[in-house]
């Protein structure tokens, strides 16, 4: 178990700078998921820690020890890869010892670990296979082995899941969720699937351009994303952005032709802001209802358990997300609602939170 | 894809037989002839009905020519460059793929024009390094004064010598500074998926370990190809060694046939050369049936 300190780490691959100066605290124990869109330096700051690629600037302490200098081995890393990186001509219990007998452990104790560890991941009867004759699922697991028999002080895992098909990978998630509660170490997970993210982690790092963009618990990263790029990034499906000026009386949408009244919003009357609310905070009603805007239905997407209704405001697109069981004909009018504190306020030029209800948003239930 | 063409898959056939009997037809015509005996393999024209004396003129092509010995040298000296192509070749081209260091490139291309330059163009300045390693030594310290400071000094004069003629590193070594393995390694190497060389980083494994424990096992194909394809042509070395191997100690098969061929005024034993010839061509055969399937596998670049 291992604490890990970024401070003012970049890096720069010859005239492109890809990491941006990225500071954070993982404490030891816990599990951190880095999210963000593919280019974002959040696989090459894992690999930064790994001790795969050189740190440009900054530092990078395990357990307070800057490691900048040191080679992968003796960083007390450990980690998956995405295309789970199996020596193919090695067997199972062969590529899972494999970091044992490089180290000089002698056989007989390298045997006893490989089936301690592949008991804990079901692997017995497999130890004699060759990755080439495993199954993805099974593949994953041999490099979950890999990284588990070094007892690592801390585990990295560069998108492991992306290549297994969907149901596997609800599987392997919450196995892996499993695993990091009974061998607690640090763990450090980066992938670009949102569900992967806030199901997996006990903290939320949200990175974009090479920057950190918010960090926190993931319910504290949907509810109050810390900008525009989180609002619309962290949520399925997005959450539906709207331009407006601060008026007298609330705010005037999608230049001037729809008003929403808002209540104190403290912001300046003329200033430029982009209006953020969940596709699932949003309540469909009849059409004139005081207070609804009234918008077109464009395409009614049928999940089983709810169904997802994409309207049009004035040309901006707009969806709902509604468990009721109503299906609005594509090209009819409904009217749409939604509570002063499900709005979340975004500088239109900075992309910036706005903090206007402090007091009266409520903590999500997840 | 199923293709449903008979009159193309005929014709195409029809190609292959054609080239196959032009491949197979001297070797044919030699097997026949060394199983004549002296009046019917000088015939006209020979007779292509096999003769009876086949193993009687082995016999006698094995003990005139004294093929025992001559085969092993060869069998050492194929086997040397073999093994030697293989494993220098190996290092070079993981020295080019896995490590940046300054120069890298300068090396690639200094590789790149061993290819350019075979033994047959550089045989004379080969010759003399090989009779006296030592001579470039001797000629930088000679231009640098270095020579006589020492003997100046110390009153001893200098005369490095090494030679390594009728030897069979002078036999092997000449051969196997060449640059025709490296380039397959390489396409090889860069095949290598990074992520394996990254995981192998991980586990702890160091660049000699991760070179020996995971690149050699997963290039053994191109090992068993590159060594086969060494070692018929180091076989059927013929200039080379008739020019170093002035002993009959360290004479190798192929150029001794030579002795089975009839001279002028002697007797026109054709049927002893031709047997002889069988006999040399036979340890080669035997190679490419044994490695034939990693051969294949090691050239086709894709494996899966």
């Amino acid at each position: 178990m291992a604490s890990i300190t970024i401070r003012g780490v970049k890096k720069n691959y010859a005239k492109t700078q890809v990491v941006h100066g990225v500071d954070l605290d993982f404490a030891s124990g816990e599990f951190v998921v880095i999210l963000g869109p593919s280019g974002c330096g959040k696989s090459t700051l894992l690999r930064m820690i790994a001790g795969l690629e050189e740190i440009s600037d900054g530092t990078i302490a395990i357990d307070g020890t800057v490691v900048n200098k040191l080679e992968p081995r003796e960083r007390g890393c450990a980690m998956v890869f995405q295309n789970y990186a199996l020596y193919p001509h090695m067997s199972v219990a062969q590529n899972i010892g494999y970091s044992l007998k490089v180290a000089g452990v002698p056989s007989a104790e390298r045997a006893q670990r490989v089936q301690a560890v592949a008991r804990v991941l079901e692997l017995e009867h497999l130890l004699d296979r060759k990755p080439m004759a495993l199954s993805g699922g099974q593949r994953q697991r041999v490099a979950m082995g890999r990284a588990m028999i070094r007892e690592p002080k801390v585990f990295l895992f560069d998108e492991p899941l992306s290549n297994l098909d969907a149901k596997l990978r609800v599987q392997m998630r919450s196995e892996i969720r499993k695993l990091h509660r009974r061998l607690s170490a640090t763990s450090v997970f980066v992938t670009h699937d949102q569900v992967e993210a806030m199901t997996l982690a006990d903290r939320l790092v949200v990175m974009n351009g090479g920057r950190v963009e918010q960090v926190g618990t993931p319910a504290e990263v949907y509810s109050r994303p810390a900008s525009r790029f989180v609002a619309t990034f962290v949520g399925a499906p997005a959450m539906n952005m709207l331009e407006g000026t601060v008026t007298l009386d609330g705010l005037s949408l999608l230049g001037g032709s729809r008003k929403l009244n808002v209540s104190r919003t403290g912001l300046p009357v003329g200033a430029k802001v982009a209006v953020g609310v969940r596709p699932e905070a949003v309540r469909m009603v009849a059409p004139g209802t005081p207070g609804a805007l009234a918008a077109t239905v464009d395409l009614v997407e049928e999940l089983g358990a709810g169904r997802v209704v994409y309207v049009d405001l004035d040309g901006a697109p707009f969806s709902i997300v509604t468990s009721e069981t109503v299906h609005p004909e594509p090209g009819s009018t409904v009217g749409l609602q939604f509570a002063e504190a499900d709005l979340h306020f975004f500088s239109s030029e900075t992309g910036a939170r706005l903090d206007v209800f402090k007091a009266s948003v409520p903590e999500p239930v997840l | 894809m199923v293709e449903r063409t008979p009159i193309l898959n005929f014709f195409t056939h029809l190609i292959l037989f054609v080239g196959f009997v032009f491949c197979v037809a001297p070797f044919v015509i030699v097997a026949i002839a060394a199983s004549h005996n002296l009046k019917d393999v000088n015939d006209v024209p020979m007779s292509l009905l096999p003769g009876s004396d086949f193993w009687v003129n082995i016999k006698t092509a094995w003990t005139t020519a004294d093929l025992g010995p001559k085969l092993l040298n060869s069998f050492i000296m194929a086997f040397g460059v073999a093994a030697g192509k293989v494993i220098i070749s190996a290092l070079t081209a993981f020295s080019i793929v896995y490590f940046r260091y300054p120069g890298r490139m300068l090396m690639f291309w200094l590789i790149f024009i061993t290819l350019m330059l075979p033994l047959e163009v550089r045989i004379v300045p080969t010759y003399a390094v090989v009779a006296n390693v030592l001579e470039p030594y001797q000629a930088i310290m000679d231009l640098t004064g270095l020579s006589w400071l020492i003997e100046r000094v110390s009153g001893v004069q200098v005369s490095l010598s090494l030679g390594l003629l009728n030897s069979y590193s002078g036999l092997i070594l000449p051969l196997v500074a060449t640059a025709t393995g490296t380039f397959l390694y390489r396409q090889f190497f860069l095949t290598v998926p990074d992520e394996l060389t990254e995981a192998a980083r991980m586990d702890g494994a160091g660049a000699l370990r991760f070179f020996v424990d995971i690149l050699l096992p997963l290039s053994r194909n191109n090992m068993a190809a590159l060594g086969t394809i060494m070692f018929l042509w180091a076989w059927n070395q013929y200039l080379w060694p008739l020019l170093i191997t002035t002993d009959q100690s360290h004479a190798m098969a192929v150029t001794e046939l030579k002795q089975l061929i009839p001279n002028v005024g002697g007797a026109p034993e054709w049927h002893i050369a031709m047997a002889g010839t069988l006999i040399v061509m036979l340890p080669p055969l035997i190679v490419v049936v044994l490695m034939q399937r990693w051969f294949v596998r090691g050239l086709i670049a894709t494996e899966k």
